[in-house]
């Protein structure tokens, strides 16, 4: 009698919460997913033939998928390799830190922290500033994005109409310039003056309070400085000049006719607009990197713990026999890892597939249907509104399904180490 | 320590690498401080942001603060800490959090030291079932529990979020403490069964006290889990919710509150991430112990 109440009282208490709060649950969820979402009527496979004809449940399947491939498999591989990388530097323990802090940080909290990285106004967001930096490197934004011609004298292609030769001038009216956009150190804009052997113009700013005469130098109209401007000869570029702080520009050692002088497009290049990272086709990638911030850290700790364990002997003994650091690390430091490197993965992949906040907090409500996957279909159908416990116990139990094959590893893996 | 053991003939490796080895592993440093001023960024910008008038964090990007330092202020937390919406979310989730951990460690060490020590029929079979609920979803058990507190009253109580909680925690509490609990010696088990101690004297003298490192880092993970929780909090709870649901509906005009949903996000995560410094070596071994959940 003793041997009975014994066990049995120490594991009561687990007993009692374990069915009430999981087991009887489950087994509840399942039945559920049989009955309307109203629970009045017993309705077979219904709800499941509902929610598999079901467009945003078909983009949270495929989000799912994207998940599933890109996440674990990411963070096991770059957890791998700083796990490596930190072996060899004296500062380990403080960069494991830094890497490990966000694990701590609320998966809600860390949607809050991207949404604000993520914002698409370059100025705005720290993401496309950083890539911005790196954008203007190669295209540098045009000095007059919104300028337009200011007389019938230059094309909407911004060439000047008038056939040069030697000593011929050109005068290039600019309007559409808003105060602020006048680059820095603009001076008054001066008429051409005709130099032998060159053709000279200026490019400005054709407009002053009151309006002015359009395709005139005026006094109080600044000339554009740093302006690209192109000479053509029969269409065709042959030499370029910048314009100085009055508008002025020159091309010296000009022989022969059919000239004509034209305002390179990169000068009214667009600045660049930013990547939309909350939009609709790239919320997934957002919020996988996102939560590659919160878990490169863990695997990199678990997998650094595994590196440290393997005998150092082994790796010298394999040095010895003449291999490679690279062939250390594919033929002796991975297959000795392996046991470590499926555990950080299968647990990516349980945590993956359980992903709720990180969507709720990052993606902005009007691609909530762009972003979801089916941990959040299943409570955003159960719990917002519409109380759709019929299909949302239906999600629930298929993403159950999802999970047999890890609580088949788990158990497997547990029996083996008995 | 094991690890700092084995660290040591590296270390000194270190002091003797040659100038040219020196230069060879520049690239790495480089790369990793690269990663490492990557990593630090986004937290950055939550709490430069945290310290931003709401006109400031939206006109133009956090960083811009660093060519005016003066535009910061701690306005922000004053106002959060005068706000009683979130002071009381804070407490909210203070309460949650200790119940949460508490009670689940102490029915998991009682359950553990049953599976590991006590001999009684069907032991196995009720460890892999333990080890089986591990992985079953959060989102399997929402809608009857929803329910269920409807019907007793728990919907938007404090104890019902702990009694979650403490069920969810339990099959991962037992795995670790039964795993480290069957590790203790068994002459010291037999020694004190023979001297006629009960087994509740054998689990309060012998087991707990050696258990206590497992016992840390399963505290330390459980605090952290369980103050960190949205999902849970924001399904059985409505005017008693923790901080982190508390914010969700600040995230339908985010950007023109920023001076609000900033703050107290840092703020709450303050108090993690302080636990986290405080204890890591705990945490690191609770999560190297078995590393699901």
């Amino acid at each position: 009698m003793r041997a009975v109440w014994i066990p049995l009282s120490f594991l009561g208490p687990a007993f009692v919460l374990l069915t009430v709060w999981m087991i009887y649950p489950a087994i509840r969820t399942i039945l559920r997913s049989l009955w309307n979402n109203q629970g009045d009527k017993f309705v077979w496979f219904q709800n499941y033939s509902t929610m598999f004809s079901d467009s945003v449940i078909h983009t949270a399947i495929k989000n799912n998928i994207i998940w599933i491939a890109v996440g674990p498999l990411s963070v096991t591989l770059f957890g791998l390799v700083l796990a490596v990388l930190t072996e060899r530097i004296a500062w380990a323990s403080f960069f494991k830190i830094v890497l490990f802090m966000p694990l701590a940080v609320s998966l809600f909290a860390v949607g809050v922290i991207w949404r604000i990285m993520y914002q698409q106004n370059p100025d705005q967001g720290a993401v496309n500033a950083g890539l911005n930096t790196i954008h203007n490197v190669f295209k540098t934004p045009g000095v007059l994005p919104r300028a337009a011609p200011s007389s019938p004298a230059v094309t909407d292609k911004f060439v000047f109409t008038k056939q040069l030769s030697p000593g011929g001038t050109a005068s290039l009216g600019l309007t559409g310039i808003s105060p602020q956009d006048v680059p820095s150190g603009a001076a008054q804009a001066e008429q051409p003056k005709s130099k032998p052997g060159a053709i000279t113009g200026v490019v400005w700013r054709d407009f002053k309070p009151g309006g002015g005469k359009p395709g005139v130098v005026e006094q109080g109209e600044l000339g554009v400085p740093g302006v690209t401007v192109a000479l053509l000869q029969n269409g065709k570029s042959t030499n370029t000049a910048k314009t100085d702080s009055h508008g002025a520009f020159t091309f010296d050692g000009v022989s022969g006719s059919g000239y004509q002088v034209k305002i390179a497009p990169a000068t009214f290049a667009q600045p660049w607009q930013g990547v939309q990272w909350l939009g609709p086709s790239l919320i997934t990638p957002a919020m996988i990197i996102a939560f590659l911030w919160t878990a490169v850290g863990f695997a990199m700790v678990v997998i650094g713990a595994g590196l440290s364990a393997i005998p150092r002997d082994v790796l010298e003994a394999a040095r010895t026999d003449g291999a490679s650091e690279f062939q250390v690390f594919k033929r002796v430091t991975v297959p000795l890892l392996m046991p470590v490197l499926t555990v950080v993965f299968v647990t990516q992949m349980i945590g993956v597939l359980k992903i709720f906040d990180i969507i709720y907090a990052t993606a902005p409500g009007s691609v909530t249907n762009d972003a979801t996957t089916l941990a959040f279909e299943m409570w955003r159908r159960s719990f917002l509104g519409e109380n759709a416990f019929g299909i949302g116990a239906a999600i629930a139990s298929f993403l159950m399904l999802l999970f047999v094959p890890f609580l088949i590893y788990q158990v497997r893996s547990q029996r083996k180490n008995a | 320590m094991a690890v700092a053991e084995v660290r040591q003939p590296a270390m000194r490796d270190e002091s003797r690498e040659t100038l040219a080895v020196r230069i060879a592993k520049l690239p790495v440093h480089l790369f990793l401080l690269l990663i490492g001023i990557l990593w630090l960024i986004p937290a950055a910008g939550l709490f430069v942001t945290s310290l931003l008038p709401a006109a400031t964090a939206n006109a133009r990007g956090w960083w811009h603060v660093f060519s005016k330092p003066s535009e910061t202020t701690f306005a922000n937390y004053r106002m959060i800490f005068h706000n009683s919406a979130i002071t009381h979310a804070l407490l909210v989730t203070a309460e949650v959090t200790i119940g949460a951990t508490i009670l689940p460690i102490l029915i998991a060490s009682f359950a553990a030291y049953a599976l590991a020590w006590i001999e009684f029929p069907g032991r196995d079979w009720a460890f892999v079932t333990i080890v089986g609920l591990m992985v079953v979803p959060v989102q399997m058990a929402l809608i009857p529990i929803f329910s269920l507190y409807n019907t007793l009253n728990l919907y938007d109580t404090v104890f019902g979020l702990i009694l979650f909680h403490t069920a969810f925690a339990l099959p991962f509490a037992i795995f670790l403490l039964r795993n480290f609990f069957a590790g203790i010696p068994r002459d010291l088990m037999e020694a004190a069964r023979i001297d006629g101690a009960s087994e509740w004297r054998l689990f309060f003298k012998v087991v707990l006290p050696l258990g206590l490192p497992a016992i840390a880092a399963l505290a330390i993970f459980q605090v952290l889990f369980v103050w960190n929780d949205f999902l849970v909090g924001f399904t059985l709870s409505q005017d008693n919710q923790p901080i982190a649901p508390a914010l969700a509906g600040q995230l339908r005009q985010f950007g023109s509150n920023l001076d609000v949903i900033a703050p107290a996000s840092f703020f709450s995560a303050v108090i993690p991430l302080t636990i986290f410094a405080l204890f890591q070596r705990y945490f690191v071994q609770g999560l190297l112990a078995g590393s699901v959940k």
